[in-house]
């Protein structure tokens, strides 16, 4: 079978759940192998991890180009392997680096490109590609017809199942190209101890309603009780309330939970355009007429502030 | 020496607006209404910054586009870019983001710069790669998603906010950079600026000027292949309750039928 090419993702020496979420669709349409970069001593523990959810083969390449250089040591390590093992296709986490990551692999491959696909089939001619564009209002289906397609998949696209496979290491040394701006200094992002927003299964978010940065402490003992990551409106955002790490929308991040609940948010195009691939949509609004109602699979009219700790309770009851 | 600052700039359909696509299932431009893209006005903001800070710059707004996209430059050049180019040919209807980007490359190096300064994605496509895509093509450093940015010494130094570290970045110029919302507020164009906007130049070109075949851009030339577009279902109306005291509870209940707790 035609190999899958995975660019594994990870952080704190862990793989993160996109990148087997990957390993996952990638079964769907051929052999998966595996990339990890610049992962040091955890490259094993990794590619082990790698194999658990089917990656045959796992390509590790290290250097200190992958942390000095921003993006550019990465799409000469990935565009390398992907030429010298003739691979189908390529596969990458929908981030912000993901992105520019696949978009110039594909220039050097001379591939086509698809973004943020929220689901990944085999086609007649190679893999069928789904995105939800245009605030989700829109279902494209789309195909690479040149070059071996390039595909960025968005978190939360499917559920990682293991499937063990061999995971055998083969260490590549990548010929870097240089030309790529310094990362003069990297400071990891404090851990709020919640999941990441983008990969979290469940999000809570928090709007305008919540009024006042103090407010956000029932959306956040909410989000604790579910195990959930903490949303928050551009509104809210810009009232400086909330990190912008943490705004969902058009601007913000692009989310698509299992569960999403938007508190005190109206729901304008700008909000739905980060969440309405959401799987279940909850919204707490005093206002009946928000438009966030006109896509909730359950609302309720009320006050955040009744609603969300009566809710937080229960859950904690159970 | 002046600093030639270059803004890509794109103008989309009014998300606001209801946006759809034409029978050739490329977008319809003709239903809605376009506009700048809004992640645009934080470029065309900072070169205009970090042209105040310079001694000589000039800032030049480029698009890609129909005939309409003149409003988008016009836009900018009313905020206070200097002059304008609009690659404008009936052939481009339908190309990718990869033919996108080897249109605007070209019109760069015809246009010149010394900074390229993009948003960090279209409000439509909400792709995030074409800056990318530039910094290949014109094998350029790309210094790209940066909340805050400034140009010193022939260095373009910035900060990108990504999901695990802050990284302050740094990169000779000529460069690539993009920048996010966070950026700093976009200022609107003032009545005077509106004014001094109509008589900016605004340098026309087509893909005979840029030495592009026909057959490389286009529908015929784009690397994807759309397959189907198929509008979202509507949503099954959901459950709508008034809390009347017990509003949580029900909510619980509800999760819990779904197996959320």
């Amino acid at each position: 079978m035609a190999e899958i090419l995975v660019l594994v993702d990870h952080a704190d020496g862990a793989v993160r759940k996109p990148a087997l979420e990957l390993l996952t669709l990638a079964r769907r349409i051929g052999e998966p192998t595996a990339v990890v970069l610049g992962a040091g001593e955890a490259a094993a523990s990794i590619a082990a991890t790698a194999g658990e959810y089917g990656a045959t083969t796992v390509y590790v390449a290290d250097g200190a180009e992958f942390a000095d250089q921003l993006v550019v040591p990465k799409v000469d390590a990935l565009t390398q392997i992907a030429k010298d093992k003739g691979v189908a296709a390529v596969l990458v986490t929908s981030s912000g680096e993901g992105k520019e990551v696949a978009a110039r692999v594909a220039l050097r491959l001379g591939s086509g490109l698809i973004t943020d696909a929220v689901e990944l089939e085999a086609g007649e001619n190679g893999p069928v590609a789904t995105q939800s564009v245009f605030a989700a209002s829109y279902q494209v289906k789309s195909a690479v017809s040149h070059g071996v397609p390039v595909i960025t998949v968005k978190p939360n696209s499917a559920a990682p199942e293991a499937a063990p496979a061999a995971g055998t290491i083969e260490n590549v040394t990548v010929a870097f190209t240089g030309n790529a701006a310094k990362v003069v200094s990297r400071t990891p992002r404090v851990s709020t101890g919640r999941p990441e927003l983008t990969e979290s299964a469940i999000v809570v978010s928090g709007g305008r309603g919540v009024g006042a940065a103090e407010g956000f402490a029932v959306v956040e003992k909410l989000a604790d009780s579910l195990g959930a990551a903490v949303g928050a409106s551009r509104a809210a955002v810009d009232a400086g309330w909330y990190p912008h790490s943490n705004q969902v929308g058009q601007t913000g991040k692009q989310v698509s939970p299992q569960l999403y609940i938007a508190a005190g948010i109206s729901g304008a195009i700008q909000h739905r355009a980060g969440m309405q691939t959401s799987k279940t949509i909850v919204a707490v609004n005093k206002d009946a007429e928000a438009p966030i109602f006109d896509l909730v699979d359950y609302g309720v009219v009320g006050d955040l502030f009744e609603v969300l700790p009566q809710l937080t309770d229960e859950i904690g009851a159970r | 020496m002046t600093l030639r600052i270059a803004v890509c700039v794109k103008y989309v359909p009014d998300a606001t607006g209801d946006r759809g696509f034409a029978d050739d299932l490329t977008v319809d431009r003709d239903e809605v209404d376009g506009l700048l893209s809004e992640l645009d006005e934080y470029a065309v903001e900072q070169a205009l910054r970090i042209s105040e800070e310079s001694d000589d710059a000039e800032v030049t707004v480029v698009t890609v586009g129909p005939d309409d996209a003149k409003d988008a430059l016009r836009k900018a050049l009313s905020m206070g870019a200097d002059k304008a180019v609009h690659v404008n040919d009936d052939d481009i209807h339908g190309t990718d983001v990869i033919g996108t980007s080897a249109i605007l490359a070209k019109a760069l190096e015809k246009t010149g710069f010394d900074l390229v300064l993009c948003g960090m994605a279209s409000t439509d496509g909400t792709m995030g790669v074409l800056p990318a895509l530039l910094a290949e093509r014109l094998n350029l450093p790309q210094v790209t998603l940066l909340s805050e940015v400034s140009v010193e010494d022939g260095l373009v130094k910035g900060r990108r906010d990504g999901d695990a570290a802050t990284e302050l970045l740094e990169a000779p110029l000529p460069a690539v950079v993009s920048v996010t919302d966070q950026s700093g507020e976009a200022r609107y164009p003032s009545f005077k600026g509106i004014m001094a906007a109509k008589k900016k130049p605004v340098e026309e070109l087509d893909l005979d000027d840029l030495e592009i075949d026909a057959d490389e851009v286009g529908l015929a030339g784009s690397w994807t292949l759309v397959e189907s577009v198929a509008a979202r279902p509507a949503r099954t109306a959901g459950t709508i309750v008034t809390d009347e005291g017990d509003g949580g509870k029900q909510l619980a209940a509800f999760l819990s039928a779904q197996k959320f707790i």
